[in-house]
């Protein structure tokens, strides 16, 4: 046995790599403006850098040293390499997989419209009907079994089946058939399902109740904000709407309990007069959090492009005020999150993905949802039907008696998804917040009669790009106690289904 | 210090000899050792020696007589008796903190190092002995590690030993350190990936975001990189990880940029390590290039524990008497130092808190300069 100690001569740091010159490689990343002294550099993954205006043209041009700290933040954050090849290529692609999880699972939000028929009149609904005609109004049972045997061939382990209108529960006894249905069929495929039940909450039985309870369903309900925005907002003859739907809430969370109730608020123009209201309407009715959902271009004159922008515009002031509110609730001890914004810090500030269906690329249409209209047609998406409400059937799959593989693999259905990549997308494959963001083939085909759509005019390009630059700059600021609320909103796993 | 090593003269040791202390019969100056194997690879359960302080032993059995002392030693310790006379405490039935050395053998050099590697083909010897030690151990034993060297260099042995200790002590959490290079391999991570159990647990060192830094550190080019894909392999593995960082003057600058690295590209691992400088092996050697107090890192130290602590990565702080970090950090603060090389300074009596604390490393031949008694809270 030898016993040579190995040898006490230590190198240098130099020796193991720290360049001396500006001898590096390119990896794939994008820059956007943020403020005028700044800007964010995000890599492949989403990683993000943010660094003085002009870094990304000083990275280009070869300028950055060895010296510099700035050359180690871009090297350990796959900005650029050493090597041609990044060594690192499998933790690299690892990541993007990461990302983009949601692509393997396969369609997990199966939305089961179960009547058009409705107790409410709202203004901004584009397909509900106050009528007793149930035959014409009403999923029938044979369509609504279909549906279930096509949801559990999904190749997806985990269901989320939701059950919207209309008001669902006008048709309680079609809501029993499903879960039941499902449950039934399921002993057989074995899959993890969560059922959502989208109600206004004010057709409520005790009966009801005891049936969400035993199959653990959670309840999604609608409230616009206080009672002088609410009622306007969703108009309903006899009692109104706001005292209602409380009552619900409260007897839902009695019954249920408190976190198996979520609610939904539309931004309409009058709501875009009062975020701080809607908000602390949120607040005292102890929810931890709101939905500051955009105006949606379906209610209005969607092909009008300027009223389209206008009403885009409106809506990021009401977003922002809204937002700087919630922080402010935030600082003073009240832990509240804007949903919206957590889904895209999510994106941001951690290495995964999320499975909110409206920013996903490729776009969620089949990938991740499909809808089973009342009338046993399938669509790709809930703004789909909604479109077909108004005699436009581009994004109608096909009905409810087909095979599985016609409704679901068909060409129609690749040039959806084709259509929604944002990737290869003139505007967004070169854009900085590409990995934070998704295409929408419905809306742009809804306001440009284009799936692939001009990012130049589109809504939906200039309300993101508006939103995550602005939650860079919030990012940026060197407010760390806001940087830590803003980060504590990532903290836990991301709602799946609205 | 508890004592690990003592020398006496042997009589009748043919072989190396591996045995579990039981009392003896003529007081506390002799011990029996019984369930003994000889190290010539044949199999003797009933094997006994004595171990005694008297300078007559026992003649007809292997022995080791004239030792200094042996009060040390407890029922149920298991004692490498060696033919030379060094009897050794290769596992003490009292602590939580036993470990299996594997080899001396290191394919790093760290710069930090307490048991500076040494190049010795010693991994079959260590081998050996480890599964009768293995054999040995009681099976209610919580965690046993498997320390070096670098014990992947056992090769194929690495996957026998863990097979073994999965098979012998299926109870057991069997807590590897490793610099986990050889995981770079697909083959060797598929390999540990037959023998992972959930009580198998790797604690793997990274040491800086920057793979220049990390190189310099270890003192090795490519390690890095290699540590990484390995990390990668094992997490398809579904390997338990414990990252494992020591906080020195090469380390703590970036150290909440590691933190976040280690979020964004290792979610996976279950545990983050914040190691603080044990001043022994290597380190005096390069004390100017490694020192600095614990006091200059503190704000670095408290960003990173509490970004991975708040991203659901759970965070341990090693090696920092609580009177040396700030108290929101207490709550991080585990007791880390080993039982037998852990110490309380004599002005430690008057602390409030030293019931909560880990000590300091009697190893240790330099101490911050902050150690102090806690006595108002």
């Amino acid at each position: 046995m030898t016993d040579k100690p190995v040898s006490r001569k230590f190198l240098g740091e130099p020796y193991f790599g720290t360049p001396l010159g500006t001898d590096y490689h390119l990896l794939p990343f994008r820059f956007h403006a943020i403020g005028d002294t700044r800007e964010v550099l995000v890599n492949e993954t989403g990683d993000h850098l943010l660094v003085p205006r002009g870094t990304a043209g000083r990275i280009v041009r070869r300028e950055v040293d060895g010296s510099e700290e700035l050359y180690e933040d871009l090297t350990a954050n796959f900005f650029i390499s050493p090597t041609p090849v990044p060594e690192l290529l499998d933790v690299l692609s690892t990541r993007y997989i990461t990302k983009k999880g949601f692509l393997e699972s396969g369609t997990s939000l199966h939305i089961f419209v179960i009547t058009l028929r409705c107790n409410h009149s709202c203004h901004y609904c584009q397909v509900s009907r106050v009528t007793q005609n149930q035959d014409k109004f009403d999923i029938s049972t044979e369509d609504l079994k279909a549906g279930i045997v096509h949801m559990l061939a999904s190749p997806s382990d985990e269901i989320t089946m939701e059950f919207q209108g209309g008001e669902p529960l006008l048709a309680f006894e079609k809501v029993r058939y499903a879960v039941e249905t499902t449950v039934e069929l399921n002993r057989t495929t074995g899959k993890r399902i969560s059922f959502v039940l989208c109600t206004n909450l004010t057709v409520l039985s005790d009966e009801i109740l005891l049936f969400c309870r035993e199959h653990a369903i959670l309840i999604s309900t609608s409230l616009d904000g206080p009672e002088f925005v609410h009622n306007p907002n969703r108009a309903k003859s006899g009692a109104a709407s706001y005292g209602l739907v409380i009552e619900g809430i409260n007897r839902a969370r009695a019954a249920l309990g408190h976190d198996r109730v979520s609610a939904l608020m539309t931004t309409t123009a009058l709501s875009l007069q009062y975020p701080q209201e809607i908000i602390d309407t949120y607040v005292e009715q102890g929810f931890q959090g709101i939905f500051l959902r955009p105006i949606s271009p379906y209610g209005f004159a969607v092909k009008n492009q300027k009223k389209n922008a206008y009403e885009t515009e409106r809506f990021l002031e009401f977003y922002k005020t809204g937002l700087q509110h919630i922080l402010s609730l935030n600082a003073g001890g009240t832990y509240f999150r804007e949903d919206y914004t957590s889904l895209i810090l999510q994106k941001v500030l951690t290495p995964f993905g999320t499975n909110y269906v409206d920013l996903q690329s490729p776009t969620s249409l089949v990938n991740s949802v499909v809808v089973f209209n009342y009338d046993g047609f399938v669509y790709a998406s809930d703004e789909a039907r909604m479109l077909a409400e108004r005699k436009d059937y581009t994004f109608r799959l096909g009905h409810v008696s087909q095979p599985y593989a016609e409704l679901f693999s068909s060409q129609k259905a690749v040039k959806f998804v084709n259509s929604g990549i944002a990737e290869s997308l003139a505007g967004c494959s070169d854009c900085a917040f590409l990995p934070y963001c998704g295409a929408d083939p419905v809306l742009h085909h809804a306001t440009q009669q284009d799936m692939e759509g001009n990012r130049a005019f589109s809504i939906f390009c200039k309300k993101n790009m508006e939103m995550i630059r602005h939650l860079f700059e919030l990012l940026d600021s060197g407010d760390s106690a806001r940087e830590a609320i803003l980060r504590s909103w990532t903290h836990q796993k991301p709602v799946t289904a609205w | 210090m508890v004592k690990l090593v003592v020398k006496g003269k042997p009589l009748n040791l043919s072989h190396d000899l591996v045995g579990r202390v039981v009392l003896g019969k003529d007081g506390p100056s002799t011990v029996e050792v019984v369930g003994g194997t000889r190290m010539n690879g044949a199999l003797d359960a009933v094997h006994q020696a004595w171990l005694t302080t008297a300078e007559t032993p026992e003649a007809t059995l292997p022995s080791v007589h004239s030792l200094v002392s042996i009060g040390h030693l407890e029922a149920g310790d298991i004692v490498l008796i060696q033919r030379n006379g060094l009897v050794r405490t290769v596992f003490r039935t009292a602590s939580p903190d036993n470990t299996l050395f594997t080899t001396d053998q290191c394919n790093s050099n760290c710069l930090m190092c307490s048991q500076p590697p040494r190049d010795i083909d010693d991994i079959r010897y260590h081998y050996e002995i480890n599964c009768r030690v293995i054999d040995l151990i009681p099976g209610h034993t919580e965690t046993i590690g498997v320390t070096g060297g670098e014990p992947t260099l056992m090769g194929g042995l690495f996957f026998d030993l863990i097979e073994r200790l999965n098979s012998r002590l299926p109870a057991t959490v069997v807590h590897i350190l490793t610099n986990g290079r050889a995981f770079s391999r697909r083959s060797f991570a598929e390999r540990f990936r037959d023998v992972n159990t959930p009580n198998v647990v790797l604690g793997i060192p990274l040491y800086s975001d920057y793979y220049a830094r990390h190189d310099y550190v270890v003192q090795a080019q490519g390690a890095y990189n290699q540590t990484l894909l390995g990390l990668h392999n094992l997490g398809r593995a579904g390997a338990r990880i414990e990252l494992r960082v020591v906080l020195h003057k090469l380390t703590y600058e970036r150290l909440p940029q590691l933190a976040r690295f280690i979020f964004m590209n290792l979610p996976f691992v279950e545990q983050v390590s914040l190691m603080g400088l044990e001043y022994t092996g290597y380190t005096p050697h390069n004390d100017k290039i490694l020192w600095i107090e614990p006091s200059e890192y503190v704000a670095e130290l408290t960003t990173a524990a509490e970004y991975l602590d708040s991203n659901g990565i759970s965070v341990s702080i090693y090696n920092h008497s609580l009177c040396t970090i700030p108290e929101r950090l207490w709550k991080y603060s585990a007791k880390s130092i080993s039982d037998w090389k852990r110490q309380y300074p004599d002005e430690c009596g008057r602390c409030l808190v030293r019931d909560a604390c880990g000590g300091v490393f009697a190893t240790s031949k330099k101490l911050s300069s902050h150690i102090r008694p806690i006595e108002a809270l």
